[in-house]
């Protein structure tokens, strides 16, 4: 119950980092001085605190949405194996999103 | 025995009036995602992403610019339809609901055709 509000919290705030992918793509489009403003953009504290809520939205929407997809394939769907496969998606993401931002965030050349 | 109307029968349509377009693309444009947004956060983990010169040449350069459309048009389909439906389910009142629905496929539609022309200008800046 809590994870399928879960799974549309997640789902619009990752329709918001959509906005933000198509903005820094048209940056890279456009050329190196406005790609430089959107790179720098991404460095500031509340946009790095976006990424990694989007970050973590995506672990959870994704792990979520197989679950879902079994669902609709007709596993999973009693109440006991409804139960476990929540807590495992939830187990799963948070550790997802730690290895994911370690890798994408641990200081490297050119990490954001 | 069935509780759906003969004419419903018929017309092969559910409650909502359209069928089940909406849910076989929802589901199979989630399907799409699962090996798309994988790839793209790899690719993201090795890009030097303040360089713009390497970021750039990775964008255009082999089957990147397809793969990343593809990305594009089945985030902008999915997300579409994922907005929609929470639309139709906390937007009450025709108009309003008629309005944000509209809102929510133009949106998209900018969004898809914006990414595409940013992927197609870098692409063709490699062919140049």
């Amino acid at each position: 119950m809590a994870l399928s509000i879960l799974h549309r919290m997640s789902g619009l705030l990752l329709a918001l980092g959509l906005c933000a992918l198509v903005y820094w793509l048209s940056s890279a489009a456009t050329g190196e001085a406005a790609y430089g403003r959107a790179a720098a953009l991404m460095r500031g504290n509340w946009f790095r605190a976006l990424l990694f809520a989007w970050l973590a939205s995506f672990c959870f929407h994704f792990l979520n949405g197989l679950r879902h997809l079994a669902w609709d394939a007709g596993y999973g769907l009693e109440r006991v194996h409804a139960r476990r496969s929540g807590r495992l998606v939830v187990v799963l993401a948070l550790a997802a999103f730690l290895i994911a931002a370690w890798v994408l965030f641990w200081p490297r050349a050119g990490a954001p | 025995m069935s509780l759906r109307s003969p004419l419903a029968i018929v017309l092969g349509r559910g409650a909502a009036g359209e069928g089940a377009a909406h849910w076989w693309a929802q589901r199979a444009s989630a399907l799409a995602l699962v090996p798309l947004t994988l790839w793209f956060l790899l690719a993201l983990s090795r890009l030097p992403l303040d360089d713009y010169a390497a970021v750039t040449l990775w964008m255009g350069s082999g089957t990147h610019p397809l793969w990343l459309a593809l990305l594009l048009v089945m985030l902008c389909v999915h997300s579409r339809l994922g907005v929609q439906v929470v639309i139709e389910d906390y937007v009450h009142g025709v108009a309003p609901k008629f309005t944000a629905l509209l809102l929510n496929s133009a949106a998209h539609l900018l969004l898809a055709a914006a990414g595409l022309y940013a992927v197609l200008r870098v692409a063709m800046r490699g062919l140049a």
